[in-house]
């Protein structure tokens, strides 16, 4: 009998989509290579197509209600449980900014630790905004008056094309803390990054369709999202000047909300700046409720 | 505001604007619509006597032009603003075209200049004393109100003049204070505003537009609606008498074109659009991508809910405020009537009652619950919409009463029998006519309230407090009235969900659309 060898040949992970708390494949079938700063190939990843979209759009509607509904306390835990298995993962992310995102060793680690400090700091706010942007209103009759935040709906985050990470969160944390589902489109150098996030996401107490992750090309995908009629919003980082008007002009049909930003650089994802509670404001919608105040015999404002 | 109880009578006013008498005997012993005979219907043994406000006291010019910089300009293109209750011209307007427009945003952008670095305290001053001048003068801006748009005096007098001012008191103590709004947040004023507004409103809608745009430190170039140009121009004689720097108020007169040449103006840093979902689509496609700021304040089909256990007399006045206010012009109206099957019968009998009562006529009379309908055009929109909801098989429900000989009026009309489908359940007929559709449960009335492109309000009737919470949140409109209906205040931000628009006006979130939050 020939002696075997010992070495053992690497388990290579199939990178698939995250939608509705499930990993599929593609239902289009295609597939984009990504590889490293060496060239060599680092996975075949799922080029979304419109149907994927649609599939994610549904998934996100239907947990939207649900994840709304939930007390800003059971919210903010969720959060808090994500940078809770992002803490545990950390390594496993550091490297693969390294291997796949060519990040330097130093850049990898300020990366992931600002991932997770964030996460904690948009966890702290599911309880806190309502009344940062809330509050009743001293109108002149006699009415019981409040305005309060509520969530819009689904959103669609067209992420940052830097920072394969860091970026996400910093986009995708704000919309969710207000009560909104979401649809992630990645399209950026090291979208595997992106999949490895959703793993920490799945096993996070975060329901199933709050996040929804796609990876493909965003240019193929931008006029199917500009047009489904049942996306409440647009969160565009990046965009360019062509994109961010063919979005807008798109978005008219059914007078979505849109709010485009710039893309920063992947240290500058790691700014004070890159996080705010006014990060939520463009997610929410103001509602404002009144109620008669009876006129009780002997009553007064002040006793 | 809303149209109070008053004995149950068919008007048939003397009044300058005269009106035939009905037959009114008939309602002596069973009114229509009542199941239970009346013994006597006080209001039939006599009329109201004509109140109609004298108008004698009111200036105005009868040919307008713009103003810009400071001055009122002249013009061209001359149209005419009708009163819609004699169908008589009131003054002639031009109408500006894409040079007027720049002219305009030029000078507001000069004076961005001054205003902009002014120190808030002053600027507050300034708009205390707009607030303080309009007070001052708030009968002639009711009387000119009513005159040009139609709406009853005691409307214009009571609701609209009353919170024009309190609109830019209110924003007047913001402008010094604006950064203790957002904690946390550096804030600075966009730049130059254009503001186009509709004719529902005339003057309120001017300074929901204005008030929050000065006291955050930008100017504007402000478009009134052609059909109710008046009260704009004597807005901008207060402006110019409270000594404004010229250019931070830009007023200009015209139709849609002028409109477009400010949406497409390339110095303007910030649309706002108050009107329906149709232009508002077109601003929207207009702007985009071109980095201009946007709030849009659109259409509405709002629901009025009505559960057993509400207090149905009170829930049938709130109704008849929810639509009848204002002729039905009013982008927030409980267009929708959601009621109870339980109660249905009881509701509708009383609504039948009490649309009887309504005394439809003379604007400018103090008795007066609905006024004109504001132009021509929009009374034939009203009729092709209720038409439609005849042929589609609704049953309609209209007021007996007569209308005057002159001018615009529409009966108050409702119509049961409305199913989901029905274009008078799904189109905004900005009119005084009521859709009246039924549901079993609160999830049901969740549902077909929300099943409209529209979110801008509803009106949630119930004697159950945690229910009246649960509707509120579950409804998906940005005001929401418990028990109450079409109430508004400066502090109490007002805009919509989903095709009503987006951003809003009034409080310290209508600061929002004009500020850079940083």
């Amino acid at each position: 009998m020939s002696k075997e060898t010992t070495s053992r040949i690497n388990v290579l992970k199939t990178y698939k989509l995250y939608i509705g708390g499930a990993f599929p494949r593609t239902e289009s079938g295609r597939y984009d290579r990504q590889t490293n700063a060496k060239g060599d190939l680092v996975a075949n990843i799922c080029r979304a197509s419109r149907k994927d979209f649609r599939n994610a759009m549904v998934a996100a509607r239907k947990a939207q209600r649900g994840w709304a509904a939930r007390s800003a306390f059971n919210r903010s835990q969720i959060l808090y449980r994500m940078a809770e298995m992002l803490e545990s993962r950390s390594a496993t992310f550091e490297r693969a900014l390294e291997d796949a995102a060519g990040y330097k060793k130093k850049d990898a680690a300020a990366e992931v630790a600002t991932a997770i400090d964030r996460l904690v700091w948009y966890a702290g706010w599911c309880d806190k905004f309502t009344q940062l942007f809330g509050n009743t209103n001293p109108v002149a009759s006699a009415h019981f008056n409040f305005t309060f935040p509520e969530a819009m709906g689904v959103v669609t985050v067209l992420a940052p094309k830097s920072a394969p990470l860091l970026g996400l969160i910093s986009t995708f944390a704000p919309v969710i803390v207000g009560g909104n589902s979401t649809i992630v489109v990645v399209d950026n150098d090291a979208p595997t990054i992106a999949i490895e996030l959703a793993e920490v996401l799945a096993t996070s107490d975060l329901p199933g369709g709050v996040v929804n992750i796609l990876t493909g090309r965003r240019d193929e995908l931008t006029p199917h999202i500009g047009s489904h009629m049942d996306l409440d919003a647009i969160f565009a980082v990046g965009s360019d000047k062509d994109e961010e008007r063919a979005l807008s002009i798109a978005a008219t049909e059914s007078i979505k909300r849109t709010k485009f930003i710039d893309d920063r650089s992947a240290s500058e994802w790691r700014d004070a700046d890159a996080q705010s509670p006014y990060m939520i404001l463009p997610f929410i919608e103001f509602k404002t409720a009144w109620h008669p105040i009876g006129g009780v015999a002997g009553g007064g404002g002040a006793y | 505001m809303a149209p109070g109880p008053r004995p149950l009578r068919c008007t048939s006013k003397d009044t300058p604007v005269t009106a035939k008498k009905t037959t009114k005997s008939k309602k002596t012993t069973k009114p229509p619509g009542s199941d239970t005979p009346h013994a006597l219907l006080y209001g039939d043994l006599w009329d109201y006597a004509p109140a109609p406000e004298s108008t004698g006291h009111t200036r105005f010019e009868k040919k307008y032009g713009h103003f810009i910089g400071g001055e009122f300009v002249a013009g061209k293109d001359h149209f005419k603003s009708i009163n819609p209750a004699t169908e008589e011209p009131i003054a002639e307007f031009a109408s500006a075209d894409a040079a007027m427009v720049d002219k305009a945003v030029k000078a507001a952008r000069k004076a961005h200049k001054v205003w902009g670095k002014m120190r808030g305290s002053e600027r507050a001053k300034y708009l205390f004393r707009i607030a303080r001048m309009i007070q001052e003068r708030s009968r002639e801006l009711a009387v000119l109100e009513s005159m040009d748009g139609g709406k009853p005096i005691r409307e214009s007098r009571d609701v609209d003049i009353p919170l024009v001012a309190a609109h830019f008191f209110h924003y007047a103590g913001w402008a010094d204070k604006l950064e203790y709004a957002f904690p946390g947040a550096r804030v600075s004023s966009v730049g130059v505003a254009g503001q186009i507004i509709p004719w529902n409103f005339p003057l309120l809608m001017a300074a929901w537009k204005i008030a929050p745009a000065l006291a955050t430190g930008n100017t504007v170039v402000l478009k009134p609606a052609e059909t109710t140009p008046l009260t704009a121009m004597k807005l901008a004689e207060i402006i110019a008498e409270a000594g404004l720097p010229p250019g931070v108020v830009n007023i200009v007169n015209g139709a849609g074109k002028t409109g477009a040449a400010i949406v497409d103006h390339p110095d303007i840093d910030k649309i706002a659009f108050t009107g329906s979902t149709d232009v508002g689509k077109i601003i929207q496609r207009a702007i985009a991508g071109t980095g201009k700021r946007l709030t849009l304040e659109l259409g509405g089909k709002g629901a009025n809910i009505i559960f057993a256990d509400a207090a149905i007399d009170q829930a049938v006045e709130g109704i008849i405020n929810g639509i009848f206010f204002n002729q039905g012009h009013v982008c927030c109206a409980g267009s929708r009537l959601l009621v109870q099957e339980s109660v249905h019968d009881e509701v509708v009998a009383k609504l039948k009652l009490r649309i009887e009562s309504l005394i439809v006529g003379d604007p400018l009379d103090k008795n007066t619950d609905i006024g004109a309908i504001n132009s021509k055009e929009q009374l034939g929109r009203i009729k092709a919409l209720v038409d439609a909801g005849a042929s589609e098989g609704a049953t309609m429900h209209q007021s007996s009463c007569a209308l005057p000989d002159r001018g615009y009026f529409f009966r108050p009309t409702f119509f049961t029998g409305v199913s989901q489908s029905h274009r008078i359940a799904q189109e905004e007929i900005f009119g005084p006519v009521l859709s009246v559709l039924t549901f079993r449960t609160p999830d049901e009335a969740v549902a077909k309230a929300n099943n409209t492109p529209y979110g801008l309000s509803a009106g949630v009737w119930t004697d159950k407090g945690s229910r009246l919470f649960e509707m509120a949140g579950a409804l998906r409109a940005g005001v929401i009235w418990g028990n109450t209906f079409n109430k508004f205040d400066p502090t109490s931000p007002f805009g919509g969900y989903k095709e009503s628009g987006f951003g809003r006006e009034g409080g310290r979130q209508g600061l929002l659309p004009y500020l850079e939050v940083r």
